[in-house]
């Protein structure tokens, strides 16, 4: 049977028949590649939407939630912050160099188009193991195309996290989260206003590169001829993309922009109707003057493409000349491709913008449908949900039961990695303001920039996911992620004050899946209201399946955190000093989910340790306070216990800095406690115990002096004792690739 | 004192101009952004060229901002014996246009390097260096991909018999020959250097090391 036009640019039979209802007529070629890919999941967000809602979004802070290009919030001193995540998972999996390249590309446009200049990048990435030479192409690209982008294009990339996991083999996950700040007044959102005003294309001209990447590639799985789909991935220039933030922002300083909107997935189509649906406003866009790279393209390949480095900016004709005048200063191209019409009304009554395309001004009309029907009123599923029918046994068993404890040492070496030898490769302090780097708990920046003065002011921010947890349970595994989170950035001083997601997980169309976004939705909600942190904004990436299975579900969150007073670095993670080592917070045995049990010992059952909210609530002030006045403690490290347990954060500690520790006869019972990964714990290396299990203590938290850091061994007594050097050699092995 | 004002060139691409601004008008120098295609450089004591990617570092970094407007004049300024300081991508680009020898190349291992490495003063008396004293050790970051300096042997040997080299990694990390990380023009008064010495000077940021190098310059405006 021959597949329909709309079966082949993924819509379904219902999903053309509401389009022939909005329009009250069959669509032609164009129209319906413009719904293809403005109702595409990765556009319309149609499986997800009805769960997302559950999300908490409102803050005092919060100046733009979710749903804009980035959020926002204030963080005082007439200073405004823009944060935002994505995932480049697919075109990362097919072309790995330009797949995270344009990734980061993307979502640095998320940020200016909001009027903030972007400081920073964060780069969340999970790779099938590096003993494979695929997976090993794969990661070196991804590594080689965010440094090859965001050092050129001028923004550091000053944090992130790196793990590995046979899920991702064939489906790696690269998530990029970007900050940006901006004198508050600068803020700026996508509309189209003002009837007769300018739609102006600002950057690169418009090529057939990227053609239905949002509904070929990143609304469906991988099989074998997934290579076939690498035309659908876009090409990077951050050379364009450096002189397109210049303009802009000097176009928004001058304040002659009403609206500007980034051209990413789905292109002009979805700058155009999306700004003119926000405005409640029609627009008429003329397809001769989009500025082409390649001659004889259809309007359809232009109206969809996503060629990369492009803007949208909306303009009053009398400040055209201006724009001109910036946009050739910055030699970029310019070119007036539309206008702001107002809306028409129907007989009903009712007013409806409608997104116009012409062949060329007073030209032929090739295309007339509502804006907002492009943009906002995609279908919504509510999908099928079921919980694995496994779950219960799996919880029911106690993880790690019959898992060989024999080589505790040689398990502890082989989970070290360094990721020193994917930060070298970022630029990580342009700007002046990277006060810790790449390697911490949490990166701690200086909140100030070009055009934004520095008031004292710090920003926290640590991006965090954990696939182990959230495969044994969703919820629970979910909930951790935000509370590890929030507590990396109070490891640096910072109060936790928002965050953003990225929820990448398997095919909607499988029940489990979406049983597991709707209770990872439920736990990130739960763990951040409890934690006072709202979510600004987000990003939901489905389809990470590759030969029909599923990667385990993998949300993954960028907390960012706010220092009122920046007087001194924090202690960081590393032993510097001779001294003792304080343990706060109490240890579950147990090894649900736990890098040990899982990862090492292929063992997914248990259920996960326990998270009580309110002791992880009092445990992030009390680290605030250890940290500011890591003087007055004697503190010299801190660090929490999370992946790998006690034993792994030992040894990072070790690898951190130059001295060993020696754990206390009787203080760490066993394997368990070794590597159980349960949360609200965090080490602290002080002169003054007795200070700081006091100050703990008055937060209603234990604290208890478990060891000495001393000479140059890990030494826990009948379970660890491996020298700094051992620790040292395993590191370069594991992280050479 | 007179008030001093530093140019800094900005190239489309570059990206380092508004860190050293900051550190010099921290240290109460004035600065001026000049934009590329200007073909005088207006009241100014000095000049910089900062780190980045002038024009996308197309062809190979340096090659085509060598022909922007501005650089005739920067030629002319370091022709009268003015102060004229290129970091980084400043550096690769006074080589190619030929105000300092040599060239920067890929780095030996392939791979672009953000690190922290350890230098040693081996010049006192470029403009860049004359507040520090020979030997004197400094640590200072790099971040490049194209640091790896190279030049004919009689070049070397020519530079070395001259006391041209400025700083020389204690550690070579990009292959650098006779692993130097910084040179001068003969008269001492242009200096290129790979290490940026704008993203040291705060202790914040964790040194101050760098404070040596800018503070050198600006007594030699």
């Amino acid at each position: 049977m021959e597949m329909s036009l709309h079966s082949s640019l993924g819509l379904t039979d219902s999903e053309y028949d509401m389009i022939v209802e909005v329009l009250g007529r069959e669509p032609n070629h164009l129209e319906l590649a413009m719904y293809s890919v403005m109702w595409s999941e990765h556009c319309s967000y149609k499986s997800s939407r009805i769960h997302l809602g559950r999300l908490p979004s409102q803050g005092d802070r919060v100046l733009v939630g979710p749903g804009e290009n980035a959020g926002v919030i204030d963080i005082g001193d007439g200073i405004a912050v823009a944060i935002r995540m994505e995932s480049h998972n697919h075109p990362s999996a097919i072309e790995p160099y330009q797949g995270a390249a344009t990734g980061v590309g993307g979502i640095l446009r998320d940020i200016f188009t909001m009027g903030a200049r972007p400081i920073a990048l964060f780069d969340s990435l999970r790779m099938g193991p590096t003993s494979d030479s695929k997976n090993r192409w794969i990661f070196s690209g991804v590594v080689s195309g965010i440094s090859g982008y965001g050092n050129a294009v001028g923004v550091p990339t000053v944090g992130g996290e790196i793990d590995f996991d046979e899920t991702f083999s064939a489906n790696p996950l690269v998530n990029v989260a970007a900050i940006g700040i901006l004198p508050k007044e600068r803020l700026v959102l996508a509309k189209a206003s003002g009837a007769g005003n300018l739609a102006v294309l600002l950057g690169a001209s418009t090529g057939r590169d990227g053609i239905g990447g949002v509904s070929i590639l990143a609304s469906s799985g991988f099989d074998e001829s997934s290579a076939a789909k690498r035309p659908s991935v876009q090409v990077g220039d951050p050379y364009e993309e450096k002189k397109l933030i210049e303009a802009c922002l000097e176009l928004l300083d001058m304040k002659i922009v009403v609206g500007i909107q980034d051209l990413g997935g789905a292109g002009i189509t979805c700058a155009t109707s999306e700004t003119a649906a926000n405005a409640e406003m029609g627009m008429d866009v003329y397809v001769s003057e989009i500025p082409v790279r390649e001659s004889d393209m259809e309007p359809f390949e232009i109206m969809t493409s996503e060629s990369q480095e492009r803007m949208l900016a909306i303009v009053r004709p009398d400040s055209l000349d201006k724009v001109m005048e910036v946009a050739n200063k910055w030699q970029i191209s310019a070119s007036v491709v539309g206008i702001v019409r107002d809306p028409v009304s129907l007989k009903s009554g009712a007013k409806v913008g409608l997104l116009r395309v012409f062949d060329k001004p007073d030209g032929e009309l090739l295309a007339e449908v509502p804006a907002a029907s492009l943009a906002d009123e995609a279908p919504k599923y509510r999908r099928e949900m079921k919980e694995p029918e496994d779950l219960n046994a799996r919880w029911s068993r106690v993880a790690g039961a019959n898992a060989d404890a024999s080589n505790l040492n040689s398990d502890l070496l082989a989970m070290l990695f360094d990721a020193a030898w994917v930060y070298r490769q970022y630029d990580h302090q342009l700007f002046l303001n990277t006060v810790t780097k790449p390697g911490q708990d949490a990166t701690l920046l200086k909140a100030s920039g070009p055009g934004v003065r520095y008031t004292g002011k710090g920003i926290g921010a640590s991006a965090d996911g954990n696939s182990r947890w959230c495969f044994v349970d969703p919820r629970l595994g979910a909930a951790t992620v935000v509370a590890e989170s929030a507590l990396n950035v109070a490891l640096v001083g910072a109060e936790p004050a928002c965050l953003v997601d990225c929820l990448n997980f398997g095919n909607p169309e499988h029940p489990t899946v979406m049983w597991q976004l709707s209770e990872a939705i439920d736990g990130i909600a739960e763990a951040c209201k409890a934690l006072d942190v709202p979510v600004v904004g987000g990003n939901v990436s489905f389809y990470n399946e590759a030969n029909g299975t599923d990667i385990d579900p993998t949300p993954v969150v960028t907390t960012l955190g706010i220092v009122p007073s920046l007087v001194a670095r924090p202690p960081g993670i590393g032993f510097t000093k001779e001294t003792h080592l304080v343990l706060v917070g109490e240890t579950e045995r147990n090894l649900a989910g736990s890098r040990w049990a899982y990862q090492l010992k292929n063992d997914r059952s248990g259920a996960l340790p326990r998270l009580d909210l309110d002791i992880h609530r009092s445990l992030i002030v009390a680290v605030q306070g250890l940290v500011r006045n890591g003087d007055m403690y004697s503190i010299s490290a801190i660090h929490d216990i999370s992946d790998g347990g006690l034993a792994l954060a030992l040894a990072e500690m070790m690898l951190a800095g130059q001295f060993g520790v020696e754990i206390f006869e009787g203080a760490v019972a066993g394997h368990v406690e070794l590597f159980s990964e349960s949360p609200s714990r965090v080490l602290v290396a002080t002169d003054n115990p007795e200070s700081v299990i006091s100050y703990v203590s008055g937060h209603n938290l234990k604290g208890s002096v478990i060891g000495d850091v001393k000479d140059s061994r890990l030494i826990v007594p009948g379970l660890l004792n491996l020298g700094l050097d051992e620790l040292r050699q395993a590191v370069r092995q594991n992280s050479s690739i | 004192m007179t008030s001093k004002r530093v140019g800094i060139v900005v190239f489309p691409g570059s990206n380092c101009e508004h860190d050293v601004a900051q550190v010099l008008n921290n240290s109460g120098i004035e600065t001026e952004f000049i934009w590329h295609g200007r073909s005088d450089l207006g009241e100014i004591s000095g000049v910089i060229l900062p780190g980045g990617f002038a024009h996308g570092d197309y062809l190979r970094p340096g090659a085509i901002a060598r022909f922007s407007p501005v650089m005739s004049s920067v030629i002319d300024f370091a022709g009268q014996g003015k102060p004229v300081l290129g970091i980084c991508n400043g550096f690769q680009i006074l080589t190619e246009a030929g105000l300092l020898p040599g060239a920067l190349q890929k780095n030996a291992r392939l791979k672009f390097l953000c690190q922290e490495v350890e230098l040693e003063v081996a010049n006192t008396t470029s403009c860049a260096t004359s507040l520090a004293h020979k030997g004197e050790k400094l640590r200072l970051p790099i971040n490049h991909f194209e640091g790896n300096y190279t030049c004919d042997l009689k070049t070397l040997e020519s530079l070395e018999a001259n006391n041209q080299v400025v700083l020389r990694y204690l550690e070579n990390p990009n292959g650098s020959m006779n692993s130097i990380a910084g040179i001068c023009s003969k008269e001492g008064n242009v200096v290129g250097m790979m290490p940026h010495p704008e993203r040291a000077c705060d202790d914040l940021l964790g040194s101050i090391d760098g404070l040596q190098i800018l503070k050198s310059y600006a007594s030699n405006l």
